[in-house]
């Protein structure tokens, strides 16, 4: 998919620039695009480090499994055919944790984990089961509370108040994931007819 | 208030390390250098999807073809500039970062449309991708609903986002 999205818009717009007579903008686009990724790579820096450092001391302290444990009490419900003392559980809180406190890189490998645990108690192994696909609709709906990316963006952009955007977000990813748990649920029973 | 969170977050895991006798300031700078080796592993993909969505941008062609949009996204009270960044959201997270700065650049981040960006970046995640690559890397063939219902909400969370910027901020 990314492959033809880089190819295509490359030709794309080469092409289209070509034949309204704007070559030249896109010269210079081509040749100034890198200072533009460098530039918001220097964005993402400062906060990004920051974050990581105060994480990882919650996370040698033992603050993170600690608060996993908690977390685990809510989720469990969400999640019926999963067998009671299923090791996916932890793997599953442990992720949504991880991307909740917004360390997104961290929380990919409990997510894999999370997913061949759930592998493991699937009947058939080329069918996504009921729980995978809920775990990747509670992922995809990415629940932040802190989005550190977003706010160093706004605060190298000049924003009056880079963090007012906090509650919006956590506002809106709260709906967006119930919105994203009642559809699964729908889906779900819908689906069973088309099986 | 909203300026209390990162203080205070930052506040109590201080003070909890210290309690738990953890090496504050040794473990501090091991999570700084995996920031560092974050960035330094993003850096080819921002690099090549600022490339293409750049020369893209420049050849005017969004803009161009957003003119016979624009009487339906003004039916749907829909603002023009973040057609792009709705689009590419769900599909690739560093094309949506660059389109972000691009907004918040243009239009301010205090602006209605960089607010919005800004929620609608917070707020979901990479659907395509993150669906595609969790299922392959177990071998599941068969996806069942999974893709449907992750687009059918990130669709809804932009309209959510819309309506919580404009009754919120």
């Amino acid at each position: 998919m990314v492959n033809y999205i880089f190819g295509i818009f490359l030709i794309i717009g080469i092409i289209y620039s070509a034949l309204t007579g704007n070559i030249s903008i896109v010269n210079q686009s081509l040749i100034t695009s890198g200072t533009k990724a460098i530039d918001i790579i220097l964005k993402m820096i400062p906060l990004l480090c920051l974050w990581l450092g105060i994480m990882k001391i919650a996370s040698t302290s033992g603050l993170l499994t600690k608060i996993s444990k908690y977390a685990s009490i809510i989720i469990k419900p969400i999640f019926p055919d999963l067998k009671k003392e299923s090791p996916s559980i932890s793997y599953i809180t442990s992720n949504i944790v991880m991307n909740m406190l917004g360390l997104g890189n961290a929380a990919t490998p409990f997510g894999l984990k999370a997913m061949k645990s759930m592998q493991e108690e699937n009947n058939n192994k080329e069918v996504a089961s009921r729980s995978m696909i809920t775990f990747l609709i509670i992922n995809t709906a990415s629940v932040t509370i802190i989005p550190t990316t977003v706010i160093s963006f706004r605060l190298l952009n000049n924003a009056k108040d880079a963090t007012d955007i906090i509650p919006a977000c956590i506002i809106t990813t709260i709906l967006s994931l119930l919105i994203g748990l009642i559809l699964d649920k729908i889906f779900y029973h819908i689906w069973r007819y088309f099986d | 208030m909203i300026n209390f969170i990162i203080p205070i977050i930052v506040l109590f895991i201080i003070i909890y390390g210290l309690i738990k006798k953890v090496d504050i300031y040794d473990v501090f700078i091991e999570g700084v250098k995996e920031g560092l080796k974050m960035i330094l592993n993003i850096f080819p993909t921002i690099f090549t999807m600022s490339l293409c969505i750049n020369v893209l941008i420049s050849s005017n062609i969004i803009n161009d073809l957003t003119i016979y949009l624009e009487p339906l996204l003004d039916i749907l009270n829909f603002p023009k500039e973040l057609l792009p960044i709705a689009v590419m959201r769900p599909i690739s997270g560093s094309s949506s970062l660059i389109l972000l700065d691009n907004i918040l650049s243009t239009y301010g981040p205090d602006s209605f449309v960089g607010r919005v960006a800004s929620v609608l970046q917070g707020s979901t995640d990479t659907t395509i991708y993150i669906i595609s690559l969790y299922f392959a890397t177990i071998g599941i063939k068969k996806t069942r609903y999974a893709l449907i219902v992750g687009l059918l909400t990130d669709f809804i969370t932009i309209i959510i986002s819309l309506i919580v910027v404009s009754i919120l901020l």
